[in-house]
């Protein structure tokens, strides 16, 4: 065996470590699922920010951990990775932040390394690739609740010793031994002793290091989780999977409407007697217009959606952390199959619900470049939740709510789903063609491995929820603001008489009447074309800049949104508009997130091109045929 | 007698994991697949000569769930074809 030895042994008995200085920036690695985001939570607490590594999109978070003794580290949070074997995009990112070689971000100081303690000696190998590596690293056994629970247990001090590292047993759950990480940091974690590590890239050698490792440390491993075993038998079950997995997509859009609807109703509330308030408060003036007609009633419009969106979250996130997802892809599989793309696709995809640019940076998972390349062209399909408020707003105008299947499903939420399925029906097909001509390529192998089911902390799905509601509220606060404010100068030049001109008159309506015989034959007038345009940054600034629009438009500005909308849309025209955002590219972000990950402005080019065309003869007949 | 043995002993030299019965245990014996998908599989717990139990399948058959140190990992048929078995 000692052919498989790559470092030499001095592996003398416990020494008192050296004391090292207390490091700047450390970097949380380890397995996938096996705690590091709830550990990064419990140490950085809110003071954290997304952002992303030049060149790839690989999110990392950075948060500030504040020590006792004024001590400040910056955490930084990286992907879950299997080995440091550079073969996936995750990996690369890792071993380049762990080299230094990660432009614009220093080389750590030091390294977390979170193992799940409950398969400890499968997550072995990647502590012997990264104590390779010669950073001062901690290693943290993760879940120690799970491994108490379920029977197993570890000898820390005798791991620490084999390792040459200290090691600590914790629960970032629970947060049982958080604090001794935080003292570790705090003292300064030293660079590990020279101990016998194996050659990294013999599997089977490190395979054998770590069954040693394992044994020394006197580990026993954990019972098998009975409760996963059953569960699985449930969500697995040949007939009771499909209608579970069914069910809970529908009660998921049936929530989305009917709880939603209080608070979103409260929200509006809000913002309308604010509007109020500001309107009194301010002079009457052209300034009074800009805030309460433009600022106000814009950026409300988008706001007010907020609790749907994040509702829409909330279910993803807990469906994610309870380990339900990779079942739901284990169960999507035979289906992705079937278009030629594989179960691993149905994740991003899946995001794709909540919003496509995570769900195309989540492709990345997916190693085959051609699979990659569809799953990215086809993600936009997907009922992302910022064509959540258009839809919302349509369907509340246009179809009045009754019972459609039973109490369980009302006519409006059926609506919805119908969207939903058309969006994903677009994608299928759209995969088959892809699959079937420019992207062929050869069936790509399937590995997933599905986690134990877990109770969803509400500290994670609380702190993701925040996550995703600061990024709203920032685009609202930034592009839909932006837009705002163009539109509502748009909407008032030129003046008439020191007076804002009607809104036919103005430039904005120039505009809209200028694409009017573009988009007559689907149905729309030139306002609904004001919104066309602006939606191309972002297809819920529509409804911002309907409601700017009718804000300002004398005739409407006493009439709620969605009594305007239905004087200016027949049903037809509603329909079409609807399912006209179902397929049109509109969206900036994921247009430069697509150019980003495929490399060059090809893919973004055709994805707008196929859908937009997609979007307007599927409009243009439906419009035809419900008048 | 002789010869439905013979028959009997061969096809179970030739068992891949795809064959493997839910719930029963084998020894893995050799992956004969491309490098890049074999190293990853090996880096999962797909190791020659270490025990693995296939668990359940999904709902249509396909992929299955397999069993290796400790962990449950999904595999679809046409790969776990290509990891060869044998009895412990
Ligand atoms: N029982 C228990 N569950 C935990 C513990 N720490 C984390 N979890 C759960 O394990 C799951 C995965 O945790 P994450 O923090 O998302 O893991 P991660 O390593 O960041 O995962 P990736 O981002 O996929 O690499 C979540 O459902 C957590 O709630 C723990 O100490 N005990």
């Amino acid at each position: 065996m000692s052919s498989c030895h790559g470092s030499i042994g001095t592996a003398g008995l416990a020494k008192p470590p050296q004391v090292a200085a207390p490091q700047k920036l450390v970097a949380l690695i380890g397995p996938p699922n096996s705690g590091k985001t709830t550990l990064f939570n419990r140490l950085t607490g809110l003071r954290q920010k997304v952002a992303n590594f030049p060149g790839v999109t690989v999110e990392h978070h950075i948060g500030r951990a504040h020590l006792p003794g004024r001590h400040n580290v910056d955490i930084i949070d990286l992907p879950g990775i299997y080995s440091l074997n550079p073969r996936s995009e995750d990996e690369q990112v890792t071993y380049d932040v762990l080299h230094g070689r990660m432009p614009g971000l220093r080389r750590p100081d030091g390294v977390i390394l979170v193992l799940d303690s409950t398969s400890l000696q499968r997550h072995l190998p990647l502590a012997a690739a990264v104590l390779t590596l010669r950073l001062p690293t901690l290693v943290v056994l993760n879940m120690a609740d799970e491994l108490r629970e379920r029977g197993g247990g570890v000898d820390t001090e005798a791991l620490a010793n084999q390792l040459g590292a200290p090691v600590v047993l914790i629960s970032a759950a629970t947060g049982e031994g958080v604090k001794s990480v935080a003292q570790f940091l705090t003292g300064g974690i030293a660079v590990p002793r020279l101990v016998e590590l194996p050659v990294i890239q013999d599997v089977p050698a490190c395979r054998q290091w770590a069954r040693e490792v394992s044994r020394s440390a006197r580990y026993t491993h954990p019972a098998p989780p009975v409760w996963t075993q059953r569960l699985d038998a449930l969500f697995l079950h040949p007939l009771w999977g499909p209608l579970i997995f069914a069910v809970v997509v529908a009660a998921v859009f049936q929530s989305i409407f009917t709880w939603a609807r209080p608070l979103m109703d409260a929200v509006q509330a809000a913002i309308t007697a604010s509007g109020e308030m500001l309107r009194a408060a301010l002079p009457p003036g052209w300034l009074q217009s800009l805030a309460v007609d433009g600022v106000w009633s814009g950026v409300g419009a988008v706001v007010v959606f907020l609790p749907q969106i994040l509702l829409l979250f909330l279910f993803i996130s807990v469906l994610e952390d309870s380990g339900y997802l990779a079942r739901a892809a284990l169960i999507a599989d035979r289906t992705m199959a079937r278009v030629g793309l594989q179960g691993k696709s149905f994740i991003p995809l899946l995001s794709a619900y909540a919003c496509a640019v995570p769900a195309i940076m989540a492709t990345r998972t997916i190693e085959n470049r051609r699979d990659r390349i569809a799953t990215i062209l086809i993600a936009p399909f997907m009922t992302c939740s910022a064509r959540l408020p258009v839809y919302t707003l349509i369907i509340a105008a246009f179809i009045p709510e009754r019972p459609f299947l039973g109490p369980f499903l009302g006519t409006r939420a059926a609506a919805l789903l119908g969207l939903y399925l058309l969006g994903f029906l677009a994608a299928i097909a759209t995969a088959k063609i892809l699959k079937s001509s420019i992207l062929k390529s050869e069936r790509a192998p399937f590995v997933l491995e599905l986690p134990p089911y877990r109770m969803p902390t509400l500290s994670s799905v609380g702190l993701r929820l925040l996550d995703r509601a600061l990024a709203f509220l920032k685009r609202a606060g930034t592009v839909i603001l932006g837009i705002s404010i163009l539109l509502w100068i748009l909407a008032s030049v030129p003046p008439a008489d020191g007076q804002p001109p009607p809104i036919q008159h103005s430039l904005a309506g120039t505009l809209g009447r200028a694409i009017e015989p573009l988009i007559e034959p689907l149905g729309f007038n030139w306002k609904i074309g004001i919104g066309l345009i602006t939606s191309l940054a972002a297809r819920e600034v529509i409804v911002g800049t309907l409601g700017t629009i009718y804000g300002m438009d004398p005739d409407h500005n006493s009439a709620g949104l969605q009594q305007a909308l239905q004087k200016e849309l027949t049903f037809g025209g509603a329909v079409a508009l609807l399912v006209f955002f179902a397929f049109a590219m509109q969206c900036m972000s994921t247009l430069a997130v697509v150019r980003r990950e495929t490399g060059s402005w090809k893919w973004p080019a055709i994805q707008f091109l196929y859908m937009g065309a997609l979007a307007y003869a599927s409009a243009w007949a439906v419009h035809r045929l419900l008048g | 007698m002789q010869l439905s043995f013979k028959a009997a002993s061969r096809k179970r030299q030739a068992a891949t994991l795809a064959d493997l019965p839910a719930g029963s245990e084998a020894v893995i014996d050799r992956l004969d697949l491309p490098e890049d998908l074999a190293s990853r599989l090996m880096e999962l717990g797909f190791i020659p000569g270490h025990p693995v139990a296939a668990a359940r399948n999904a709902p249509g058959g396909d992929p299955r769930v397999f069993r290796v140190e400790g962990a449950e990992i999904a595999l679809r048929r046409e790969t776990a074809r290509h990891i060869l078995i044998r009895k412990n």
